[in-house]
């Protein structure tokens, strides 16, 4: 079932990060096994040294370019950034990243929504990566960002998520798409995402960094569709004891 | 004059224009999926040939790189 931020239609429920792969063929290997139709890129300081181009990779993968305003730590640096990506790959969407910490990879609340509203302001469709309080992903769809992008865990780190009642609130609260994105570590964080009502799932590095990436990328393919769909299937209730499936009655006496 | 490309403290002619400080940090300002900034305000393409530079501007020219 398709669905959609701002007025695209999107199949695929995986958006791919094009972050720590080790080369281009390995990255267009894993968008195609992804299914996904949107990935992301950075923006930084041109490399007169480096080979290819990542936007002919992307291009002949069919797949619409996310730039992201990662490294960024103000709204007024994620600003700039994201007028410079406008510029150079002729889009107003934006993944919207402002850190407060280098370790941690945490967003800066303050000014995660400082960028967002200046941003919607300018016209951009803004996609924020963003603690994963509920609150703030209301204060951030009241300014009009076209969806909300929770954490499950710090970038990179591989640990899940590490809050599910977090992204059930902010699920049960939110009129815009919900993206679970970062901390996805394997295929099940995925799908528990999705089961829990994330609209999409955004990764880079589970895949990235895998032994096997493109195998990986299948398997965050089939992860999102299998929880999307057990989602929408509708789940039994947790019981804290048994509850037969085969009938009581008619059971044989038999000593 | 001096001007700071990409971080990098060059000598450069008097009056260069956004176009030449992009081609002088070794991309041609016609390729695709560039843009600069002068001083932390983004220069859309079509006025880097007639916007001049001044003496101590920072230009940052950047290009998408692979980044989640």
């Amino acid at each position: 079932m398709s669905w959609r931020i701002a007025d695209r239609d999107l199949e695929s429920r995986l958006i791919l990060g094009t972050g720590g792969f080790r080369t281009h063929d390995a990255l267009a290997a894993a968008v195609e096994e992804s299914g996904a139709e949107i990935a992301t890129v950075a923006m930084r300081r041109v490399d007169a040294g480096t080979p290819g181009s990542l936007l002919d990779v992307l291009t002949e993968a069919g797949v619409m370019i996310l730039p992201n305003t990662a490294g960024c730590f103000t709204a007024r640096d994620a600003v700039t950034t994201a007028r410079l990506a406008r510029e150079a790959l002729e889009t107003e969407w934006v993944k919207l990243e402002v850190i407060g910490d280098d370790k941690t990879l945490l967003p800066d609340a303050v000014e995660l929504v400082a960028a967002a509203e200046q941003l919607v302001a300018d016209g951009f469709v803004v996609l924020p990566y963003t603690n994963d309080d509920p609150i703030l992903a209301r204060r951030l769809e009241d300014v009009g960002c076209a969806a909300v992008m929770p954490l499950g865990s710090p970038i990179g780190s591989g640990m899940g998520i590490l809050n599910p009642y977090n992204l059930r609130l902010i699920r049960e609260q939110a009129g815009v798409p919900v993206i679970l994105d970062a901390g996805i570590g394997t295929a099940s964080d995925a799908a528990l995402a999705m089961e829990a009502g994330a609209d999409g799932v955004l990764l880079a590095s589970a895949v990235s960094r895998a032994a096997d990436p493109a195998r990986m990328a299948r398997a965050m393919r089939m992860a999102v569709e299998a929880g999307r769909t057990a989602f929408e299937a509708g789940r039994i209730p947790r019981r804290l004891y048994a509850d037969a499936s085969s009938p009581m009655e008619g059971v044989p006496e038999l000593s | 004059m001096t001007l700071w490309l990409n971080g990098e403290e060059r000598e450069l002619p008097e009056g260069m224009t956004v176009a030449a400080a992009v081609a002088a940090v070794g991309v041609s300002p016609e390729g695709r999926g560039i843009a600069a900034a002068v001083d932390g305000e983004v220069v859309p393409r079509d006025r880097w040939s007639e916007t001049a530079l001044a003496d101590g501007q920072r230009v940052e020219v950047v290009q998408a790189v692979q980044g989640g």
